[in-house]
């Protein structure tokens, strides 16, 4: 049903045209209850399990805003340099759709918590975009549709639909920028660095398990663009269900290249809800977008106006963690690393594990070559986030350690660590079962020296003549019949003792 | 001459679903435009130093404790449900008036 949009090479696009930008981020706070009412805020379970008359919109219920999700709002404010309301209120905003029971959001319109902020964002090369943020409100979150009949399990072609309100009301805080505009050809990649700088930020506030992939972080990407050399900005498309860092530069990317075909062609831009598609990389039309005025937004007359004091707001603020761009500086000192060497650190998404992987016992050093240079390539083999490959920084540890110990080589660990990502278990039960111990039994080494040299008299006979350098040969043979178990530099020692 | 047209009407209950009939139209215009001009007579009193207001109750802060209460059970829950499939509501195909 959906004709093969047109696109515009990507090159002519950013030559022609200017991109703005606009990302509305929604993330669930993982607070222990929903945001107006007491029933448990869990991911999953049975459906419509967690529900209760006010979140299922029965009549009389009367909602009680959840005070830890205020507190949480109000934090992620301050961390996104926000100004925090000395007063705002809720409102109702009105719409019918089966996944929202009451037939309004509780959300806020006029007065959002927070408001005028910005976010340093740093793109894969280490430059650093100002985003500015126009404001964070809290609101709840909808229940969960699932379409039935039609092929695809989308709602177009759907008979009908079966809804679990169990996420019906969920703390939800929406964070909306300010146009970003001049990011010209990089704007994909800003949306990705965006998305992925307030995703750090929320773990490091832990607000929330912020999972895309279980929808506790979600961005609706707003795209327009306008002829270079002109100021006033184009119609905008929102595009959403985009549940990826990577999705987000895709989406960007994709609605650039089809809307500049549009306008080129002539046509015009409609304002619409586009949905993304994960498998295609590509936008289709949704719903035409109701303008602001349909959803007739008004004061929430059962809840009070929240008034946070000053002496409240400065509490919160000694409460934020040290986040992630302050963190990185101080590890980039304590751990005296170039720039470049910094950059690697972040963009593989190593800087947690790293520290964990120091915290038990490893040098940074150690620890970086093993997340940065080894894991990092078996992640992407995997088509895996670095922090989900099945081995702990704990365990990366005792690897370093029983190198250091003279236990195994640098080639045995990568054989041992190799083993935990199969699966084989512990580090320790890895060794045991491949039988990787470094022969470090002199005696038995020896024996091998001494077979090697019998076999090679006439490199035996240069080493005795004190060139050293053909030590090297004899070496080989040895680790060559210890499999790689011996510690190479004790052999070296071993073949120059037997020939002097 | 009412301040809120027939269309505006329409429109308004296209939006609150609301099966409303050409004669209800002009009948609701009417009736509508006679309460907007009612409650218009407080702007006539409303003063600059009269800030606006929302809510009657001069309360703020009213929180809750962020800890779990029973919910209803699912059998519950559906109890009063229309229809019900798979431990879930069932409602008729959602993009029926856009699609």
């Amino acid at each position: 049903m959906t004709s093969v949009d047109e696109l515009m090479d990507y090159a002519e696009v950013v030559e022609r045209y200017d991109p703005v930008l606009g990302l509305e981020v929604h993330v669930e706070l993982h607070t222990n209850t929903k945001m107006f009412c007491g029933c448990a805020n869990l991911f999953g379970g049975e459906p419509n399990t967690h529900v209760c008359p006010t979140c299922l919109g029965l009549p009389g219920a009367l909602p009680v805003v959840n005070g830890k999700a205020v507190e949480s709002a109000i934090r992620i404010g301050l961390a996104l340099n926000c100004e925090i309301a000395e007063w705002c209120r809720f409102a109702r905003k009105n719409y019918f759709y089966p996944d929202m029971p009451k037939n309004f959001q509780t959300s806020q319109y006029d007065e959002p918590i927070a408001f005028n902020g910005w976010l340093d964002v740093a793109l894969d090369d280490g430059t650093v975009v100002r985003v500015e943020i126009e404001r964070a409100h809290m609101e709840e979150d909808t229940g969960k549709s699932l379409h039935v009949g039609g092929a695809t399990g989308r709602i177009h072609g759907a008979e009908h639909s079966l809804l679990d309100y169990n996420r019906a009301g969920v703390p939800l805080i929406e964070i909306v920028t300010k146009p970003i505009t001049g990011t010209g050809e990089r704007a994909p990649e800003v949306a990705r660095a965006y998305v992925t700088a307030l995703r750090d930020l929320l773990k490091a506030l832990d607000v929330s398990d912020v999972r895309m992939d279980q929808g506790s972080l979600r961005c609706d990407a707003n795209v327009s663009l306008m002829p270079k050399g002109t100021t006033e900005f184009g119609t905008r498309t929102e595009t959403k269900n985009v549940n990826s860092l990577r999705s987000v530069e895709r989406a960007v990317r994709f609605e650039m290249t089809r809307q500049a075909a549009v306008l080129a062609g002539g046509g015009k831009i409609t304002q619409e809800t586009r949905h993304f598609d994960e498998s295609t990389g590509s936008t289709s039309s949704g719903r035409t977008k109701e303008t602001a005025e349909d959803y007739r937004y008004f004061p929430e007359p059962d809840l009070v106006p929240v008034a946070p004091s000053r002496e409240w707001v400065e509490q919160l603020r000694g409460t934020l963690p040290e986040l992630p761009w302050e963190r990185r500086k101080r590890i980039q000192q304590e751990w005296n690393l170039t720039d470049a060497e910094l950059r690697d650190l972040v963009n593989a998404g190593a800087v947690d594990l790293v520290a964990a992987t120091v915290e038990a016992g490893a040098t940074p050093a150690e620890a970086r070559s093993w997340w940065v240079a080894y894991l990092t390539k078996e992640a992407n083999n995997r088509g895996v986030e670095l922090a989900e490959l099945a081995i702990t920084p704990a365990q990366i540890a005792r690897v370093v350690a029983l190198v250091n110990s003279g236990e195994l080589t640098n080639k045995l660990a990568r054989e041992v660590v190799a083993g935990v990502l199969a699966g084989e278990g512990e580090p320790e039960a890895v060794i045991e079962a491949r039988g990787l111990k470094v022969v470090s039994d002199d005696s038995a080494l020896e024996a091998a020296v001494d077979e090697a040299l019998a076999a090679q008299p006439d490199v035996a006979a240069k080493i005795r003549d004190g060139k050293v350098a053909a030590a090297g040969a004899i070496v080989g043979a040895v680790m060559k019949a210890t499999k790689g178990q011996a510690d190479a530099k004790r052999v070296r020692e071993l073949v120059i003792a037997r020939c002097s | 001459m009412p301040s809120i047209s027939r269309d505006e009407v329409a429109h308004l209950a296209r939006l609150a679903r609301l099966a409303v009939t050409d004669d209800e139209l002009d009948l609701f215009a009417g009736q509508l435009d006679v309460i907007l001009q009612s409650v218009a007579t407080v702007g006539d009193i409303a003063t600059a130093d009269i800030p606006p207001t929302s809510h009657a109750v001069p309360l703020t802060n009213v929180f809750r404790e962020d800890a779990v209460r029973p919910s209803l059970g699912q059998q519950q829950a559906l109890a009063g449900a229309p229809a019900a499939e798979d431990g879930r509501f069932r409602v008729p195909r959602i993009l029926g008036e856009e699609a």
